[in-house]
């Protein structure tokens, strides 16, 4: 293996692709304008969630509670009917319906407990959790104090000093514009060296390297280096120029510690990139392959939902995923600013993986060169 | 070669009345044409007049505009500049062109280019028979015709990929012919095929013009013999015309006798100029026992099929040995054994007394090897090109740039070294191709079909350079060809056919054994030999392939729709996908796997979450606090903190995602009631969503001990101001997971897989080249594309019924609502799914851009902006936007609808409008992207 035909490859892939304009618009669009759009379209967690109100009681408690709703957490409440509120719910009109039932100020000043009924579209997974628990805690707020104003409070004199830490105002865009960063270099990384890698065999030129001195590990090392590098470059412009100029997130960590773990990350998902096209060997089949491997990387990866909350056997299976490990590295670094002391087994993690798919893919590599 | 064929009848094939009394004598008519492919110019101010129902030779090398002028008046290419008449109209009119498209056949340069690999024969006459609106019986009757008199009646049911080379040219004939065209455009038909099937393939075309003489014919080439046969000339250079006339006129005009002596005499006085016979000294004897190449038994086999049946040969060094067979006959695959790029599976090479060993770099690195294709790196100039296969094969690096000056010196490549080899001739590129190959001086020099397609100018002067690397600094060189007249500037030859050599010797020896005039009827007559009784069906008489068709036919299908022409690519589509089963499987089994894997994973209901308490108060109040949390199923205790350095470590690492602390004297300061406490409590908000769902719990967790500790502390008079709220989750009682999450995940899949799946069926066709089919026949845009997306539709959808019985049945989600509602909504969003892919594939050039696309363009909306995690209504800004007309958000909520919340069509009425528009929309903007010719 001679580290000057590496070189000389990879230099040649780079001016391939500077020869497809096509792709270079799209990897540019990828790695800006698409993760600008995703992290501003994010809303805060709970962001103008639709909620109505069945008022039966008309009262001074139920008023209040009424007007204790409103933006940016929710959308001004509707004042429905309690005929209305299933029409309405069906059609996916609302997320919560509140239903403050007859005689709700009366008993709860006679102290009979009356119960609110409310509502949740629970197909609404990540609003009904989230607006599930503020709507109580709202409702209980404003009793409360229109109870400590009625007469003298028995409460026990606790309160509960929360803080968010990392992410203060906890938006959603902060992590969202990372998480889309790591879609990014994912997709991009496997189709640039995967795709080429078919398209090279179809159009016969990658015959002509075989017949010089180069060996496939050679080859294969030349493609991960260049089409790494584009990406890793993407990814810093990324950072730098849309996730903290034009998003303005603050990363607290070291944004180079990063880059050497997105460098892990690429190394194992452009060795799978090879290793796809050589499983696939057509293109039609290279794009179907690649559907079926990016969706679960997306979505069960941890960036989109929380790994805890999954099925142990899914959070093992995933950690064979390389991209479990850098969301989780991305996540420490940036946010938490970790240092290496704190994130080395991830790094460890992204090695193994990446250095057990690069061993697949260079055997698979050196039958499909036959 | 052609037997002269019989004078054309005037005005027999001009077809329609009007147009064609104008131009009685004329089928084409150019003026001042003219073609560019960026700055390249390929067409120069053409005029010419092409004489009706005869047959036309178009010659001069490849790169001359040959094949550029056909397509301009195939209807293939847009035309630039000038005036192209074709059969009596202007070319530039569509209105002309969908008339006129089925009077013309068009056979593109290339083995089988307008041939699909994976169709087998009949289905591939099928096909084009369907484009042109013929029915069951007439396609029957024809097909059975020309098959029959190409002789490829006997395997209607091979794949076109695994034909031979002649046969494919054969095929593609009957493709061309089946539609009784009035033009027959042929583009270099035989290059690449072995002198018999040639021989075959011409006596064809004399007999189809024999029962048609009305039909022209157009044919391209750049083998002088066979245009000796033809009617009537015109020798093309760099883009114009250099004469025209018929063969006997040119070989007068120049007084040569014969046409490749001819041409060189037409040529332009500086291109002449270089020009000389090549010769080539004999060898010096005796020097033959230094054996440079050697095969003995060599065997290749691919399964069950043997591509290379025991070859041996030996050849000395400094030899000119000649490999001679048609494509696919196993020349590259031996020259591939003898450079160790495949190990053979049987028999032995050697290079200079050592074995091949395909893990030696070190062999390679003696032998200088030039592929069939010049796959040299477009991307990289000349100077680039010579410069990186220098580093590559280790020259020393101080050396390189003197070397690289001495390789441009040989070759005459010194005025172009930093041109991009795209915009050089191809006898220029070859000369580089060889340089590349010399770089590092080799002893070996293995030539696969160096010079097709090269002119005869610069063939020659290729072949000087040959024998001045053999006779002069003593390189073997091993080449292959299919030209006769190289092959007999060989030392020595074989003849190689179907993996087997026939014969191997000296030219002269050769023609002497079989006793021929030629050495390419020595080599018919082996072929013959090898054959055998084969032959003689394939060049029997030829019945007449078709019947003239009658005159109201042709108007009958000049149709803006035609169902039928639809329906061909649907066909053709279909028989492609069930020829590739992978793909269908792939896309059904994936997709329920990842509805399951998927379903299962997501899962909004945050769990076991760790967190770690700071308490500095430890009283008993205060652990029943904690207990409070640490019970819950939410939350899993870890080790307590043991200060504020130990917290910020422990949730900087990700330990625990939330922290409390209690303050000193918070058991003692509840009990008495009077001072406010206050504890303190920190979630790692890194990730927003998980942090929202803790915050949450936690203030619930705390209302619920404040009311119990409440009444333990005061007793019934704290159930004043005691309420409720009870929370129905509806449409899912039990916030299960699955039973949200699948009816969103499918979705997002019916919109990823079949959209991938469509995607490349026009860009491939673009990048292998059967998109031609397209441009010149009469389908129309919007046919094309609709025909290419039903298939898409009918799996998309088989996909949509797996997936929703696997929802209903194996992971038990509930159906409450209505199953036709859901399946309407279902057809109507693949549809859009599909023709959102065939728009991107509408416009994109590349495969590789087009996969980008795709997944950019339906993963990222899908997931994000279509409601599957945030209801859209919550969402902002662009991403808000895109939304609301992503047809994924409408299917969502038809989904939900349908599955868990009991709704019929009447309530999800509105969700259907955006469904039926989005389909219609991505279609017509897709036709609307699409080019009817190339541009």
């Amino acid at each position: 293996m001679r580290l000057a035909n590496i070189f000389q490859l990879g230099i040649k892939e780079l001016r391939g692709l500077g020869r497809d304009p096509m792709l270079m618009v799209l990897i540019v669009y990828s790695f800006t304008v698409s993760i600008y759009t995703a992290s501003t379209a994010m809303p805060e967690t709970l962001n103008r969630a639709a909620i109505a109100i069945v008022d039966e009681d008309q009262s001074p408690v139920s008023s209040r509670i009424i007007t204790a709703f409103y933006p940016p957490y929710f959308t001004v409440p509707k004042l429905i009917s309690s005929h209305e509120m299933d029409r309405r719910m069906d059609a996916g009109q609302d997320t919560f319906a509140l239903d403050i039932p007859p005689n709700f100020q009366r008993d709860l000043l006679a102290g009979r407990s009356p119960s609110i009924q409310l509502n949740v579209d629970a197909t609404r997974m990540s609003q009904a959790f989230t607006g599930g628990s503020y709507i109580q805690s709202i409702v209980s707020g404003e009793v409360s104090e229109f109870l400590e104003r009625e007469r003298r409070a028995t409460t026990v004199p606790v309160d509960l000093a929360l803080r968010a830490r990392f992410n203060p105002q906890l938006d959603k865009g902060w992590f969202g514009s990372v998480t889309n960063v790591i879609s990014s270099i994912t997709m991009l990384s496997i189709i640039l060296t995967g795709a080429a890698l078919i398209r090279e065999r179809e159009h016969g030129t990658i015959e002509h390297l075989l017949v010089m001195p180069v060996t496939p590990t050679e080859i294969m090392l030349s493609k991960i280096w260049s089409m790494g590098l584009v990406v890793l470059v993407a990814t810093a412009v990324s950072l730098i120029v849309i996730v903290q100029g034009a998003l303005k997130v603050p990363l607290n960590g070291s944004v180079a510690l990063f880059l050497v773990g997105t460098a892990l990350q690429l190394f194992a998902t452009t060795s799978m990139g090879i290793l796809l096209a050589t499983v696939a060997g057509t293109m039609p089949q290279f794009g179907l392959l690649l559907v079926l491997i990016l969706l679960p990387l997306q979505v069960l990866s941890g960036g989109t939902t929380p790994r805890e909350s999954m099925p142990q056997i899914i959070q093992d299976i995933m950690l064979l995923a390389p991209n479990t490990h850098f969301v989780i590295l991305a996540q420490s670094i940036l946010f938490r600013g970790a240092g290496i002391s704190v994130v080395w087994p991830q790094f460890l993690a992204l090695i193994g993986i990446g250095g057990a798919l690069f061993i697949l893919a260079l055997r698979r590599f050196r039958q499909f060169l036959r | 070669m052609t037997p002269p064929a019989p004078p054309g009848k005037e005005d027999a094939a001009a077809g329609t009345e009007e147009a064609g009394k104008k131009t009685a004598d004329a089928v084409v008519r150019l003026e001042k044409v003219g073609l560019s492919y960026g700055a390249t110019r390929a067409v120069r101010e053409v005029t010419l007049t092409v004489p009706t129902g005869r047959m036309i030779g178009l010659i001069g090398p490849d790169g001359v505009g040959k094949s550029s002028l056909l397509s301009l008046v195939s209807g293939a290419h847009a035309v630039q500049q000038g005036r192209v008449e074709v059969l009596g109209g202007d070319m530039t009119d569509s209105g002309h062109r969908r008339r006129t498209c089925p009077r013309i056949a068009y056979m593109p340069q290339g083995l089988g280019k307008n041939l699909y690999p994976t169709l087998s024969v009949y289905e591939n006459v099928d096909f084009f028979g369907r484009l042109f609106g013929q029915d069951k019986a007439e396609r029957e009757r024809r097909i059975g015709e020309l098959l029959r008199g190409t002789g490829l009646d006997p395997f209607p049911d091979r794949p076109a990929g695994k034909l031979s080379g002649g046969m494919k040219q054969k095929l593609g004939l009957c493709c061309a012919l089946i539609h009784d065209p009035d033009l027959l455009i042929l583009d270099e038909p035989t290059t690449g095929v072995d002198p018999l099937s040639r021989r075959q393939f011409w006596q064809l075309i004399a007999d189809i013009r024999r029962d048609r003489p009305g039909m022209s014919v157009i044919v391209a080439t750049a083998y002088m013999e066979e245009a000796q046969g033809f009617d009537w000339l015109v020798a093309m250079d760099d883009g114009a015309i250099l004469a025209t006339g018929t063969p006997d006129e040119l070989l007068q005009r120049t007084g040569t006798n014969n046409l490749d002596a001819a041409f060189v005499a037409l040529l332009p006085e500086e291109k002449r100029r270089d020009y000389k016979k090549v010769d080539i000294p004999a060898r010096q004897p005796g020097r033959d026992s230094d054996i440079a190449i050697e095969a003995e038994h060599l065997t290749m086999r691919f399964g069950s099929f043997t591509a290379v049946d025991d070859v041996s040969f030996r050849i000395p060094r400094g030899e000119i040995f000649g490999f001679l067979g048609s494509n696919g006959c196993g020349k590259t695959t031996t020259m591939k054994m003898l450079t160790g790029l495949l190990p053979a599976s049987e028999g032995t090479a050697r290079l200079f007394g050592h074995e091949v060993d395909p893990k030696d770099i070190e062999v390679r690195r003696r032998v200088g090897y030039m592929s069939q294709a010049f796959s040299l790196y477009s991307e990289l100039t000349v100077r680039q090109n010579l410069d990186l296969h220098a580093r590559l094969f280790r020259l020393d690096p101080e050396k390189i740039p003197a070397r690289i000056e001495e390789m441009a010196t040989h070759f005459g490549l010194t005025d172009i070294m930093e041109t991009l080899p795209d915009a050089l001739p191809l006898g220029v590129r070859q000369r580089l191709s060889l340089a590349v190959a010399m770089i590092h001086a080799p002893d070996i020099l293995i030539l696969d079909e160096p010079t097709s397609g090269v002119d005869p100018v610069a063939r020659d002067a290729f072949w000087q350079i040959l024998s001045d690397l053999s006779r002069k600094d003593n390189v073997t060189i091993f080449v292959s060809t299919h030209f006769m007249n190289e092959a007999e500037l060989c030392d020595r030859i074989s003849l190689m056919h179907a993996g087997k050599v026939l014969v191997s010797d000296t030219p002269a020896a050769i023609v002497e054994k079989r006793g021929a005039k030629t050495l390419e009827d020595a080599f018919i007559a082996y072929l013959e030999d090898a054959i055998g009784a084969k032959t003689a069906a394939a060049t029997g008489p030829v019945p007449a392939p078709a019947l003239p068709a009658p005159a109201g036919h042709v108007a009958a299908r000049d149709r803006s729709f035609d169902l039928r022409r639809l329906l061909a690519y649907s066909r053709r589509e279909a028989l492609e996908l069930a020829r590739d089963p992978i793909r269908a499987t792939l896309a059904i089994l994936g997709s329920v796997i990842l509805m399951f894997v998927i379903g299962y994973g997501i899962n909004m209901d945050v769990q076991n979450l760790s967190f770690a308490v700071l308490d500095r108060d430890d009283t008993t109040i205060s652990r029943d606090y904690i207990q409070q949390i640490a019970g819950s199923r939410y939350f899993t205790e870890k080790a307590p903190i043991t200060d504020y350095a130990d917290l910020d470590r422990r949730m900087g690492s990700g330990e625990i995602t939330l922290a409390i602390e209690i303050p000193p004297g918070f058991g003692r300061d509840v009990e008495r009631g009077h001072t406010t406490v206050q504890i303190g409590a920190w979630i790692d908000g890194s990730m927003p969503n998980r942090a929202e769902t803790v915050r949450g719990y936690v203030q619930g967790m705390h209302q619920t001990w404040l009311t119990q500790k409440a009444r333990e502390l005061y007793g019934n008079a704290a159930t004043i101001g005691d309420f409720q709220i009870a929370i129905r989750y509806r449409y899912n009682p039990g916030v299960e997971s699955l039973i949200a999450i699948a009816p969103a995940v499918m979705p997002l899949l019916l919109m990823m897989i079949p959209a991938m799946l469509a995607v490349l069926s026009v860009v491939r066709e673009k990048e292998l080249g059967s998109i031609i089919n397209f441009y010149v026949t009469p389908v129309t845009r919007f046919e094309f594309l609709l025909g290419k997306q039903l298939p898409y539709v009918v799996l998309a959808f088989l996909n949509f019924i797996m997936l929703t019985a696997f929802a209903v049945f194996a992971f038990k989600v509930p159906f409450t609502g209505s199953l036709p509602t859901l399946s309407l909504a279902a057809l109507l969003y693949v549809f859009s799914a599909t023709a959102l892919g065939l728009l991107i594939s509408s416009f994109m050039n590349s495969q590789i851009a087009a996969i980008f696309g795709t997944a950019l363009i339906t993963l990222i909306p899908a997931v994000q902006y279509s409601g599957m995690i945030d209801p859209v209504s919550s969402l902002q800004g662009a991403g808000a936007f895109i939304g609301h007309i992503y047809p994924t958000t409408y299917f969502i909520t038809i989904a939900r609808g349908t599955f868990s919340k009991g709704l019929g069509f009447a309530e999800l009425r509105d969700s259907f409008l955006p469904l039926l528009l989005a389909g219609p929309i991505f279609l017509g903007l897709g036709a609307a992207l699409l080019r009817k010719q190339a541009s």
